[in-house]
């Protein structure tokens, strides 16, 4: 596969910092109206080491996608980063120009999405639109951007390529649909690719074959991966380290057997005792009562503690900030230390 | 629990004729099309249980629960309640015996009407309480489904996705059903707030002896609620067995791809070589014999002639395991 | 579950109570052009009713000697070449024109509105029927069809009802049968059937309210359309009979002397303008209004 350097002399390299590769600092996103800014994503920061998966786990409205979709920078019409930095190898995403950006997007970062459907154009071969990417940035030619196709299309499991390469979005499958995707993303060998709910729309069978396949292309491409998504068994599959969202900001982060094992944030192990899990059949479910925060209204202090069931008058007035403690776990809990064990209990 | 079935289902097909109009066809000198979304599916439904119906999209399970509740016509066999075969045409009174809970919470419920408005009407149609106490009635269900008293003069917009599909498991309710058919009624919902859906199926199974045909794709969902399952697979039911047996012992091979697929809290090293390679055939062009060979690992040649019917495991006496595998009973042991 | 039940009622509880009262009060004062439409719509409609009271001069009655004025205090906007006061017809005129565009309006959507759904819902052969028939009608330009329908049937007010009523019920039609296909295949429909209704109240009770919005929009702009059908009407000389006040008839008298006195036919045209403008922006505050997201 053909490899260039280019475009990286637009990053300025941090050599104090070499191995970050993306490094996200008090990002706030939301919607200014003039002087009022209503806040989804308030206070995220996290790093990504080279070749690793991060997931981001969290609810509808947890403000997960607006993250990733701010370190994209396709946020939707009307949001926009209020503060915080989005370091992309010493390059902050935020405040580079729109030229830098772009000329990252694709051999540097790429992105996927839930419905591919949507993302693909319906009106033009799959094989071209994954050469379109290679050809623009790394100079293929047409002939060498249809090789590439083929390879990527082989790569992400597409059965019969040389047929399927002149297909239309609509006449493939979901899950080749997906595939489709993945090798449009992975077509430029970005460092960094973005997920976004990428497997929900597909059936189990299939989520399974294409989280194996994405797992396995990453790590020969050499790209990292930040992966959104409601479903903590498909982070357990997929991700190393992972970071629970609530109400716009990480409760609980760390690597994610540790997390998942022992959960030290209520949120994270109401989340864990609500889901039914296939291996503890007879395992009761519990509920976590009442509703999250509408994003106009989130409480003063810890945004869970309304529905929390360990929350003291402290939680109702200042807001926990995400600490690591002594054995390297963080969480943003008032209580967490004191009951990390008893909450695992 | 009596096992005498409330609903069967007998031999029911349904196919699309997706042709081009004819004109085209004469021209092109095109064959007809036909498209098969169900092909002969047999089912019993018994009274008071869960029965879980899972399949991959296309399997034919949405075409299923829309000829249950008669929205779609059959083109062959028939369903059959309490003995009697349902009628193409149903009546009101034939049509309240079978409900149904969507899988969206945002689209199953008319915007412009109160949640009373809504209920009293049902209430009102089909005569199921006196009209005077059609208030206390309704109160009652909002409170079967675990809302309050004011939820009754709001409209559906004021509601979250779980309260909105509690209101609609309310709907359902109020006609007092025979069966009631949930179409992945949790799939739509984040997940602590499934945990509640859940809990009050099982409680409406419990408290109500309701019969209940759960539609689902997550299988940890269907084990945590569900007493039996049946699997589909391109229009067949591959494989019926009870909760504990089929997930401890399952009997085809595309059950335990199913199960293989599942994303696990746990270790997350499973026995991948059993998930399925490809995806399933176009429902357009069916393969010959078992129509899971092409993706099976255990498929003979035999598998590529014979189509298989869903017949009784021979060593499974006492309780019914079918399964329409021809080698279901030679299957290595699972994992 | 009680726990749970417990806390989720508190949550609702509270919200209802908060939003009921904003309902009523912001979703109208939040609304511009609905403001605007009100106050344009109303002040007109204010006019029309008092017009014999506001109007200082009889608006039919001649007085030669003082024809072509221009404005004084006697006569604010002056006088047309027959010295009628140009103001009292204005206002006496607002009287015609708005209830013409407004009852023109009716028919044609209670009309259009019930063929359409009834067509979308059934579909069928009289959906195909119908369907041609408008296809038919769209094929012509509405003013052209309007007048050619007056003109066969002879000027006046009850030949504008029809004329505007036999063309313009075919948008509606449309406008709601799209709607309808759209509504018809929500789960709550479905659920509707399910629940034994009969197709009349599923179609009335259940579908129609949820679709007749986008036909109001449109009746909206549908009476901007008409007014300016009558005026035009008036200007052509097949409109509402002379001497009766009318803006279209204003403009057409007027024009002959544009160049000497161009405020007689400009003041008329220019509330035609006015008129239009509070008429669209009523019909965009309505839609604002009437969409289901707004009751939340």
């Amino acid at each position: 596969m053909i490899m260039t350097e280019t475009d990286l002399h637009v990053l300025e390299p941090d050599p104090s910092d070499r191995t970050l590769l993306l490094e996200i600092n008090d990002l706030r996103v939301g919607l200014r109206r003039g002087r009022t800014e209503t806040t989804i994503v308030d206070g995220v920061s996290f790093d990504v080491d080279p070749r690793t998966r991060f997931g981001i786990v969290g609810e509808s409205g947890s403000g997960k996608s607006m993250t990733l979709r701010a370190i994209a920078g396709l946020l939707p019409g009307g949001t926009e980063v209020l503060s915080g930095s989005i370091r992309y190898r010493g390059t902050d995403l935020v405040t580079a120009k729109p030229s830098v950006r772009r000329g990252l997007m694709g051999p540097e970062i790429a992105m996927i999405f839930q419905e591919p459907m949507t993302a693909l154009n319906p009106v033009r071969p799959v094989g071209d639109q994954i050469a379109e990417g290679p050809r623009r940035h790394l100079g293929l030619s047409k002939k060498e951007g249809r090789a590439l196709a083929l390879e990527m299309m082989g790569h992400t499991g597409i059965p019969d390529p040389v047929r399927r390469v002149r297909a239309y979005p609509h006449e493939l499958s979901g899950g080749l649909r997906q595939r489709v995707m993945i090798a449009m993303a992975l077509a430029c060998r970005p460092k960094l690719l973005l997920c976004d709910e990428p497997t929900t729309a597909l059936d189990v069978t299939v989520q399974h074959q294409v989280l194996d396949m994405l797992e396995s292309l990453c790590a020969e491409v050499g790209a990292a991966l930040v992966f959104v998504t409601h479903d903590l068994a498909v982070v357990n599959k997929t991700c190393s380290d992972l970071a629970v969202m609530y109400a716009g900001r990480i409760v609980e982060s760390g690597r994610t057997s540790e997390v998942l094992a022992n959960p030290r944030h209520p949120y994270t192990r109401g989340l864990l005792d609500s889901a039914p899990d296939f291996d503890q059949p007879g395992r009761a479910l519990v509920p976590i009562p009442g509703l999250p925060p509408s994003i106009a209204n989130r409480p003063p202090g810890c945004a869970f503690a309304p529905r929390c069931s360990r929350a003291v008058a402290e939680c109702d007035s200042a807001a926990p900030i995400l600490t690591t403690s002594t054995d390297h776990r963080t969480v943003a809990c008032f209580r967490a230390e004191a009951s990390g064990s008893e909450i695992s209990a | 629990m009596t096992d005498a079935p409330v609903l069967e289902v007998d031999d029911v097909a349904k196919t699309y004729d997706v042709s081009a109009p004819l004109l085209q066809r004469l021209f092109r000198q095109q064959q007809r099309t036909l498209l098969t979304a169900l092909d002969g599916v047999d089912l019993e439904l018994r009274r008071g249980e869960i029965l879980a119906l899972v399949g991959e999209s296309g399997s034919g399970k949405s075409t299923l629960a829309n000829i249950l509740v008669g929205s779609l016509p059959a083109t062959r066999g028939q369903v059959v309640q309490d003995g009697s075969a349902i009628p193409a045409r149903r009546d009101k009174e034939l049509s309240r015996r079978i409900q149904m809970v969507f899988q969206d919470p945002y689209s199953s419920l008319n915007p412009r009407l109160t949640v009373r408005a809504m209920l009293s009407e049902l209430l009102r149609v089909h005569d199921i309480v006196p009209r005077s106490e059609v208030r206390k009635e309704c109160l009652r269900l909002v409170s079967l489904v675990g809302l309050d008293e004011d939820a009754l003069d709001a409209y559906p917009g004021q509601f979250s996705g779980g309260q909105r599909q509690r209101i609609a498991i309310a709907r359902a309710l109020a006609v007092r059903p025979d069966v009631l058919i949930a179409d992945e009624p949790v799939s739509a919902l984040d997940v602590s707030v499934q945990a509640t859906i859940l809990e009050l199926f099982a409680s409406l199974r419990d408290e109500l002896g309701l019969t209940i045909l759960f539609i689902a794709h997550n299988l940890a969902v269907v084990q945590h609620l569900c007493q039996r399952v049946a699997v589909m697979y391109l229009g067949r039911i591959v494989e019926v067995a009870g909760t504990d047996e089929i997930f401890a012992n399952p009997r085809h091979p595309y059950t335990r791809a199913l199960i293989a697929s599942i994303p696990r809290m746990g270790d997350t090293s499973g026995a991948a070589d059993l998930v399925p390679e490809g995806e399933p055939p176009s429902p357009y062009d069916l393969p010959t014999g078992c129509r899971y060979h092409p993706r099976c690992p255990f498929a003979e040649a035999q598998c590529r002639e014979l189509d298989p019917s869903l017949r009784p495991l021979s060593e499974s006496a006492g309780r019914v395991h079918l399964s329409a595998c021809l080698r279901a009973s030679d299957l290595p042991e699972s994992p | 579950m009680t726990a749970a039940a417990e806390v989720k009622s508190r949550f609702v509880g509270r919200r209802r109570a908060r939003r009921r009262s904003a309902r009523s009060l912001r979703a109208w004062y939040r609304n511009p052009s609905l403001m605007a439409g009100i106050v344009v719509v109303g002040a007109l409609v204010l006019v029309a009713v008092l017009a014999p009271v506001l109007a200082p001069y009889d608006p039919i009655k001649q007085n030669l000697p003082d024809a072509l004025q221009d404005p004084s205090s006697a006569h604010w906007l002056g006088t047309d070449r027959y010295g009628r006061d140009v103001l009292s017809r204005l206002i006496w005129g607002a009287r015609v024109d708005l209830r013409i565009g407004f009852l023109a309006v009716l028919i044609p959507f209670v009309i259009g509105s019930v063929i359409g759904a009834l067509a979308g819902y059934f579909g069928g052969w009289f959906d195909a029927v119908v369907m041609r028939v408008v296809d038919v009608f769209f094929a012509f330009p509405f003013l052209v069809m309007v007048i050619t329908l007056v003109f066969v049937l002879g000027a006046g007010e009850t030949s504008i009802y029809l004329a505007i009523a036999i063309v313009s019920w075919v948008a509606y039609a449309k406008i709601v049968r799209g709607e309808v296909l759209v509504v018809k295949e929500h789960d709550y429909v479905t659920g509707a059937r399910l629940g034994g209704l009969s197709d009349r109240r599923i179609l009335f009770r259940h579908i129609t309210p949820n679709v007749l919005s986008q036909a109001v929009i449109y009746a909206m702009s549908d009476i901007v359309m008409d007014i300016l059908a009558i005026v035009t009407l008036g200007y052509l000389g097949i409109g509402v009979t002379p001497p009766t006040a009318e803006w279209g008839s204003m403009i057409l008298d007027g024009q002959e002397f544009l160049t000497t006195h161009w405020l007689q036919a400009t003041i008329p045209g220019l509330v035609v303008v006015v008129t239009s403008l509070g008429v669209s922006w009523l019909g965009d505050g309505l839609a604002d209004l009437m969409s289901p997201e707004q009751r939340r």
